[in-house]
């Protein structure tokens, strides 16, 4: 029995069946990254002990007949911008290359809790910006599909590392995308729940209107069990929401017949047809399990990308400051005073693109300029999330595509920054409404034999009302039931 | 739009970033064409629509508030652990004040 390729109800089973050990789980995971991480480059760290001794813990309980977890020996990988005590978190920044943090991240915590063995840190563009994985600090991650093509970002590494067999699960955040959009170019299930849903009690801070942690998996099950486990109120993050978490893995059994399907027609113009095509065999599908295909419209989707880079841009520009060589991280080897090793650290710590999103934020949110792009983007999110309030009054959810274009050539897009910001049109706008949404496998692109091209996953994104994540998962469950676009 | 090289290194001087003569001819055609691309916002009419705030906070009056309580924290050698320069129970940093 290959152990890695079992999604997390199948280990849960073989756990308390006594078909496997936990630790054979964990054990096998970690030889499969021994043998395979080289090739995808998912990981940053990894945490071999944490994970034995965990798997350990589930063992002698298997063993003492004590009851166990909801995720007892399920392996996970986490982002590395998620804190682990006592594991280096990087944010893949050299700034925090060797930043060992000293608490657990609430979301980390409860899994644990919950039974799951953490493997280690995957990669991710530095500080979660940017859309391929390329913006790491350290190196790219590849596409398990084609190693010559991005995993998309910024949570690349988890989306390769469940793509790639390493992990069954994983944790992800996503601040305008970077959960659902590597789903759907890795060909896995990724979810971002309602802003509050989940706690960000130690997710290192990006746009704080906008970040969330979120799950990765190679089934909608898979999602809704960790959702189970990392969601609900949590004191040491004040804006988790006090809202009562369903029991999502029951929920997701329902029927979905008469479930009223929005399709907006903004996300379809000028849509590519290797993605629309796939796309549109989804929507079929959906129509002959009983649901009800509704057009709707969302008309200021256009506006989107560009309120959205603001937001996110100032936000990032404040929470970034706090890297100043003082209190942990980088510091710079050589300056004169103090403002120059501020400087010098800062320049020496962040990339590129973190580099030009501060000057961008820093821009947007000075004097002079405030009302005319910070103000008037927030502004225009009003409008953004209204369109949102007014499809649902008619629609129970919307189904789009997640992104407009399949893996890309790693190097292909890092020139210009705003075409990778354009990327992005499809899940922003989720985000700035702080609804929940889904990236859930829909087929393949024909790809092009003669030209190299393989088949390249594509991913449906399925969006709801706020905290009707219950409903969300129905859906986006009978979806992959009925479709077998399970996995890769 | 055209941002200038002056405008450049006065915003980098806000973020405490030391741009190179290469990062700032690099970052000044991105940037202007990123500011360029967000003016489309000016297209729309915002007159009487608030700005968004504040996203969601969803609970029972009060909830996002604790107690006003002393509760353990780290310990000074945890809270140190990851400074570049730690001193007995402080961070070290440059002189700032200039001795008389």
């Amino acid at each position: 029995m290959d152990l890695t390729a079992l999604n997390l109800a199948e280990i849960r089973d073989v756990v308390r069946r006594k078909a496997a050990s936990a630790e054979e789980v964990a054990l096998a995971h970690l030889e499969r990254i021994n043998r395979d991480d080289p090739r995808v480059r998912a990981f940053l760290t990894l945490s071999p002990e944490r994970a034995l001794e965990q798997a350990a813990r589930v063992d002698r309980a298997v063993a003492s007949g004590e009851p166990l977890g909801p995720l007892a020996g399920v392996p996970v990988a986490v982002k590395d911008v998620i804190l682990t005590r006592g594991v280096r978190t990087t944010c893949a920044s050299r700034i925090l290359e060797h930043y060992i943090p000293p608490y657990d991240a609430t979301a980390v915590q409860r899994l644990e809790a919950a039974g799951a063995c953490i493997l280690g840190k995957t990669n991710c563009d530095e500080f979660a910006m940017g859309s391929s994985t390329e913006n790491s600090g350290f190196f790219p991650t590849r596409n398990p599909h084609d190693v010559d093509r991005v995993p998309g970002g910024s949570s690349g590494g988890s989306a390769a590392a469940v793509a790639a067999n390493l992990a069954t699960v994983a944790l992800g955040s996503d601040t305008g995308g970077s959960i659902r959009q590597p789903a759907a170019l890795c060909g896995v299930t990724g979810m971002m729940g309602t802003y509050g849903r989940v706690s960000r009690f130690g997710l290192v801070a990006f746009a704080s209107s906008l970040d969330h942690i979120g799950p990765f998996g190679r089934s909608v099950r898979d999602l809704a069990a960790v959702l189970q486990s990392i969601a609900g109120r949590d004191p040491s993050d004040s804006t988790s929401a006090e809202v009562p978490v369903p029991d999502y893995e029951s929920e997701i059994e329902g029927s979905v017949a008469g479930l009223r399907v929005g399709v907006p027609r903004e996300y379809f113009a000028g849509l590519l047809a290797e993605i629309g095509d796939p796309i549109q065999r989804g929507i079929d599908l959906l129509k002959r399990i009983g649901c009800e295909i509704v057009p709707v419209s969302l008309p200021h989707t256009d506006y989107a990308i560009a309120c959205y880079y603001i937001i996110a841009t100032a936000e990032a520009s404040s929470n970034l400051a706090r890297y100043d060589g003082v209190r942990y991280g980088l510091r710079a080897a050589e300056y004169s005073d103090l403002r120059d090793m501020y400087e010098s650290t800062r320049d020496a710590g962040f990339g590129a693109e973190v580099k030009r999103r501060i000057m961008l934020g820093t821009y947007a949110l000075s004097s002079g300029y405030y009302e005319a792009y910070y103000l008037k983007a927030q502004r225009v999110r009003s409008l953004l999330a209204g369109d949102f309030s007014e499809a649902f009054k008619t629609v129970d959810v919307i189904v789009t595509p997640t992104s407009p274009v399949p893996a890309f050539r790693i190097g292909e897009r890092t020139e210009d920054p705003l075409q990778m910001y354009l990327a992005d049109i499809y899940t922003v706008t989720a985000s700035l409404s702080g609804i929940p949404g889904i990236s859930v496998p829909c087929g393949k692109t024909k790809g092009d034999a003669a030209r190299g091209v393989p088949p390249l996953p594509v991913g449906m994104q399925f969006l709801a009302r706020h905290f009707d994540e219950a409903r969300l998962l129905r859906a986006a469950y009978a979806f992959e039931k009925a479709g077998g676009f399970t996995g890769a | 739009m055209a941002l200038s090289e002056k405008e450049v290194r006065y915003v980098a001087e806000l973020a405490h970033l030391k741009l190179t003569e290469a990062e700032v001819r690099r970052f000044m055609p991105q940037l202007d064409s990123i500011l360029e691309y967000v003016a489309k916002l000016n297209e729309l009419d915002l007159g009487g629509v608030e700005p968004m705030a504040q996203v969601l906070a969803e609970g029972p009056a009060g909830f996002a508030l604790r107690p006003d309580a002393s509760r353990p924290m780290f310990t000074p050698e945890v809270a140190l652990a990851n400074a570049p320069e730690p001193g007995p129970g402080f961070f070290k940093v440059p002189r700032v004040i200039e001795k008389e």
